[in-house]
């Protein structure tokens, strides 16, 4: 069982708790909402009992130490897991209210709403402009108009579109670390998603171009709700409204990211952001 | 790891500078009272001189301090223990400065025989400096059962000032002659007042440093 007690009451998104932890949450709506997810790799297993609430336009940083399980938990949320042969998972995910697990949840469905940055900018070999309108056209976007629109209006939510709009049709491995990430989160937006799934988004990056993501997720989550896998606990800080310390494949503590930061309930918490262990 | 050790090492170097400070502090205020007792003009011009010391650890403290939060970028358990260590440090500096002012207060009055037998003084000290043993002890060990001992402290001290004030002013009505060296003895009497409200601070100080909230044990 996962090891969710002794919570205060600024905890929030707990299942199972009084009413007083929801008090300044009152007027969001729920995008994600995890109910007893299990997941095992083999005889692994991975994720244990996770419960947890995840609230629109806000950004949820998922920390913990590396194989903890926090990667796994985001590609849970797009199913992107399932692409792992071994992999066996109980308990419910919803989102707004539907059950991603059930057979008739299409996949496809599924990741118009919920798009993904990963570590490793991945644009696809082609051109700036081509690796914005990929997902429109695949969603029978033909008219070059409107795709123009969409290339300019996702590069421009990207912070990226005045470095690029004058060469939209070089190829895009020709862009820097930062501004092929930036790419991607323009790819992503391009399919208009609710949630937008980040995983490790700037740890290939440089200091000015982790800023400029950073600056654009703050920026993001007026429209979007996003949920961020990192390492870096000062990025945690910065720019999350709540973190969730997983361990072991548990979460420990989920809440407030002022208070994770400042007066985190459980020791191991507070020994994982102190640097004393991970 | 190493480095989490090296910035532990560095936390208690920050503490053992505070105590330090403290030990200070505590003495200055000792030898101003011996001072103002014995009439000791040259023992209140040592410690006059000797409050530069005071300063430089003060500054000793902050800069280091600085360098803590510049340097690891702490958080929780670890941030308080810097911010604290400023709070109390600048708490610790200005009990060394009340007793600098006992000082000038024992040269003002000089050898003229005291128009009252200064016991509620001595005993407002007393109850002060023992105050700031136990708060200083409970910095040290990271202790709020300890710390909370210096709230009833302060009560005793606040009141024993309050009389104190009372019988030198019927003092002053009596002997207007003597108004200056009563004037020196209330200042003193508000020195120590104001030592006791630090020291009740650096209590307060622990106890955001352990529960990481906000008391008021001077309420």
């Amino acid at each position: 069982m996962a090891v969710i007690t002794d919570f205060s009451k600024n905890q929030v998104g707990l299942k199972n708790q009084g009413k007083e932890g929801f008090e300044n949450m009152t007027a969001k709506n729920l995008v994600f909402d995890t109910k007893d997810l299990n997941l095992w790799y083999g005889d692994d297993h991975a994720l244990k009992n996770i419960n947890l609430d995840i609230y629109e336009n806000e950004v949820t940083a998922i920390i913990g130490p590396s194989g903890c399980g926090k990667s796994t938990f985001i590609k849970t949320l797009n199913r992107m897991v399932e692409l792992i042969p071994v992999v066996r998972i109980s308990g419910d995910i919803l989102y707004r209210e539907r059950n991603i697990l059930d057979k008739s949840f299409k996949v496809e469905d599924l990741r118009t709403h919920v798009g993904m940055v990963f570590q490793k900018p991945n644009p696809f070999p082609k051109s700036i402009y081509d690796n914005i309108a990929y997902g429109p056209r695949i969603h029978g976007i033909k008219n070059k108009k409107i795709l123009d629109e969409i290339v300019e209006k996702s590069l421009r939510g990207a912070a990226i579109w005045d470095e690029v709009k004058d060469r939209l049709n070089e190829n895009a491995y020709g862009l820097s670390g930062g501004q092929q990430q930036r790419l991607c989160l323009a790819r992503c937006l391009a399919i208009e998603p609710d949630v937008i799934l980040m995983d490790e988004p700037t740890s290939a990056l440089d200091p000015i171009s982790t800023l400029k993501i950073e600056e654009l997720v703050q920026e993001l989550k007026k429209e979007y709700s996003i949920i961020i896998v990192t390492h870096n606990m000062q990025q945690a800080a910065r720019i999350s409204d709540k973190t969730a310390f997983f361990l072991n494949g548990e979460v420990v503590e989920y809440t407030d990211t002022n208070k994770i930061f400042s007066t985190p309930s459980d020791k191991r918490t507070e020994d994982y952001i102190t640097g004393r262990f991970g | 790891m190493v480095v989490r050790e090296k910035f532990q090492d560095e936390l208690n170097e920050l503490q053992t500078m505070l105590l330090e400070l403290g030990d200070f502090a505590d003495n200055a205020l000792s030898k101003s009272l011996e001072a103002l007792e014995t009439k000791n003009i040259e023992l209140a011009l040592e410690i006059m001189e000797d409050d530069t010391k005071a300063d430089l650890l003060y500054e000793e403290i902050n800069d280091f301090a600085i360098l803590l939060i510049a340097k690891q970028a702490p958080v929780a358990i670890d941030l308080r223990r810097i911010i604290v260590a400023i709070k109390i440090a600048t708490d610790i500096e200005r009990i060394a400065d009340f007793a600098v002012n006992v000082a000038k207060s024992t040269i003002r009055i000089g050898n003229e025989e005291h128009v009252k037998p200064i016991e509620n003084i001595k005993k407002m000290y007393q109850i002060t400096s023992e105050m700031l043993e136990i708060s200083l002890k409970a910095f040290g060990e990271e202790d709020v059962i300890m710390a909370k001992k210096v709230e009833d402290m302060d009560d005793e001290v606040d009141s024993l000032y309050g009389k104190t004030i009372r019988d030198l002013l019927e003092v002053n009505h009596q002997k207007p002659e003597y108004t200056s060296q009563i004037t020196q003895l209330l200042f003193t009497c508000r020195y120590l007042e104001r030592t006791a409200d630090h020291v009740t601070n650096i209590a307060e100080s622990v106890f955001y440093l352990v529960k990481g909230r906000h008391y008021d044990l001077n309420g």
